[in-house]
């Protein structure tokens, strides 16, 4: 049993380091001018991807917001799918045209990100009333921040998809910025999860730093949704140990804080409770230098790639 | 298959709704009132009690009840929305233009969104300007979307089948004041036709009008008042617009006049005369808009009345292009 929690936690480590190192490696990316335009990473945030994707089935569905090349990673799309996206590459998940922050690849259960903080949970109750009709027995999830939460659709969402008893997983990541905006100064209730529960919708809040809290609350919301018993709402505290944007300068942050943050951030956090449990430092190494290789050889294919071809801009508009 | 059936528009629209339940088993049907209390203006009536679950009544949240219609779609649904009035569209548009028009372009034809929308629009006697406009502009500036805008039975009969059958988001557009006018023969259970094409009204030698949408009726009023030779053009596919069917009516005629229920400025008339000028169709007269002045709709009948074109106008306009 220990074995095997530990075997489950270093699988968790090291899914949690191929994110950091796919978000490292696009910083760099962005920085040498590869990738261009607007770019939102998760450093931090990564235990909330890898506990809810390692639970989800393959007939899962997951709508992230812009912030979710990890979630996309966690679901199984390949880094190098990912990069070749960001760098516009006919071998991109959508050829380019999703970019950093719109891209899907449906064929990994990954129904896309959204730049309208707070769209993808309308569509996904969509995708859990699909669901009510065609015998697959998806959940569909759907993952947003905190101050999505004062977005009328997300209520709309949420009191949709309690009064039809959808199969519905709506995750906030409370990361306590709307934006560049501290949610405590946007909200008088602190507790989010106090809305869904208003709603009849049950709500739990949790540990979003640590993928094994994670994994178990999505674990109930299925059964929840497999019963016939509707959506789930989990609250998933966490700190975002970068910018919102890639040049966010956070000058809104008060002094330590991020200090502090990066001492509780799930791969630090993780690493020690395996130190602690005796995991040999040269096998906490390993798991990180396997991530980042990867994530090196990804980035070298995916930048070897061609661009998509510009007579193509047009296609696939209508049917 | 085919057979005809004494139908209202309503009614004709209902008996397509029925046929794609029937026939499409993907179809869902939902909105607000639409299923037990049949809808607000009676067209879904009897649907709930036919078809079940797929047909249901949806909360008073047109975002989540067109995002459940995207994500719905998205998953190999062929959900049918219906939006009260147009206006509501407007607390929606998001899920609309964001959402349902980019879903196959921005996946590069990985995913699609096969959803139709049904509204009403236009004034009636009392509306007030929230339930009043004409705003099939806003739409039609938004490429990944089609449009569709009935105002005869069979048309309202047709246009539906094709647009829940196409692959991509549909707006129908329908016309409250033509509900329940009179019974016409409507050809029921036919072939579903493609999208596009235009409808030809009236024909004649000089004038091409290009009309859409229940003023539809008036300009051919005002055509028989006049006694121009005129085709009258209904363009009940405004995406895909017939440009093609245009021009070759202009060709002919040489004048062209375009009228809508909706205020000019911005107006796909504007578009219309754009598309004929760009063309180098040889005009013997300055293309000519007929629509509604700019202005917010008021609840006043008489009010209403100075401000949407009537049929005197677009006959005064239709002598003075035809004089010149």
């Amino acid at each position: 049993m220990e074995g095997n929690v530990k075997d489950e936690q270093l699988a968790d480590l090291l899914s949690m380091w191929r994110i950091r190192a796919l978000e490292e490696t696009i910083l760099q990316l962005r920085l040498d001018g590869d990738v261009v335009g607007s770019v939102h990473l998760e450093n931090g945030q990564e235990a909330v991807a890898v506990g809810a994707c390692r639970t989800l089935r393959p007939q899962d569905a997951v709508f992230s917001t812009y912030r979710g090349h990890g979630w996309a990673m966690a679901r199984g799309v390949p880094a190098e799918k990912i990069l070749a996206e960001l760098l516009y590459r006919r071998t991109g998940v959508n050829g380019g045209r999703g970019g950093s922050a719109h891209f899907s690849a449906p064929e990994y259960g990954f129904y896309g990100e959204n730049s309208i903080v707070g769209a993808g949970a309308p569509i996904a109750v969509g995708a859990a009333l699909a669901a009510k009709f065609d015998g697959s027995g998806r959940v569909a999830l759907t993952v947003f921040g905190d101050g999505a939460m004062n977005q009328g659709g997300v209520s709309e969402a949420l009191n949709m998809a309690a009064a039809m008893d959808l199969p519905v997983v709506f995750i906030c990541e409370n990361n306590k910025y709307s934006e560049l905006t501290p949610i405590n100064d946007m909200v008088r209730n602190p507790d989010l999860s106090a809305r869904a529960h208003a709603l009849g919708i049950p709500a739990v809040r949790i540990d979003g730093n640590d993928a094994a809290q994670v994994a178990t609350a999505v674990g109930l919301a299925i059964m929840t949704a497999e019963h016939g018993r509707g959506p789930t709402f989990i609250e998933a505290f966490t700190r975002r140990i970068t910018g919102h944007y890639i040049g966010d300068a956070q000058m809104y942050r008060p002094a330590g804080e991020l200090e502090a943050d990066k001492k509780v951030e799930p791969i630090v956090r993780l690493k020690n409770a395996l130190a602690a449990q005796g995991v040999a430092a040269s096998t906490l190494e390993a798991v990180e230098q396997r991530a980042r290789t990867e994530i090196a050889t990804a980035a070298e294919r995916a930048l070897a790639a061609p661009l998509t071809d510009p007579s193509t801009a047009r296609e696939h508009l209508y049917v | 298959m085919s057979e005809t059936a004494k139908l209202t528009y309503g009614g004709a629209i209902n008996a397509a709704l029925a046929r794609c339940l029937e026939q499409m088993p993907e179809t869902l049907l939902f909105g607000e009132d639409v299923a037990l209390p049949g809808g607000v203006h009676g067209v879904t009536r009897g649907l709930r009690k036919a078809y079940g679950e797929r047909v249901f009544d949806t909360p008073i949240s047109e975002t989540a009840m067109l995002g459940a219609a995207v994500g719905a779609s998205m998953m190999g649904r062929r959900p049918i929305v219906e939006i009260m009035w147009a206006d509501f569209m407007l607390v929606a548009f998001d899920q609309i233009v964001n959402q349902a028009a980019n879903v196959r372009y921005v996946s590069e034809g990985r995913l699609s969104a096969p959803m139709t929308i049904r509204t009403q629009q236009g004034n009636s006697p009392g509306a007030c300007a929230q339930h009043s406009q004409n705003l099939e502009a806003l739409l039609l500036h938004v490429p990944g979307i089609r449009v569709a805008m009935p105002s005869q039975a069979q048309d309202a009969y047709d246009l539906t089948l094709s647009a829940v059958a196409c692959d991509d988001p549909v707006v129908v557009i329908e016309n409250r004041t033509l509900y329940a006018g009179a019974k016409a023969e409507v050809q029921i259970g036919g072939p579903i036709a493609p999208i596009g094409g235009h409808r030809l009204r009236r024909a004649g030698d000089d004038v091409t009008v290009v009309t859409w949408g229940a003023i539809t009726s008036s300009v051919e009023a005002a055509v028989d008042a006049t006694g121009v030779s005129a085709d009258v053009i209904e363009a009940v596919w405004l995406n895909p617009f017939d440009t093609d069917g245009v021009l070759a009516s202009v060709r002919r005629t040489g004048r062209l006049m375009v009228v809508h229920e909706a205020n000019l400025t911005g107006g796909f008339g504007a578009e219309v005369v754009a598309r004929v000028v760009e063309s180098g169709v040889s005009l013997s007269a300055p293309p000519i808009r007929v629509g509604a002045r700019d202005s917010r709709i008021p609840a006043a009948v008489q009010l209403a009345k100075a401000i949407l074109p009537q049929t005197d106008d677009i006959a005064a306009a239709l002598r003075s292009l035809a004089a010149r």
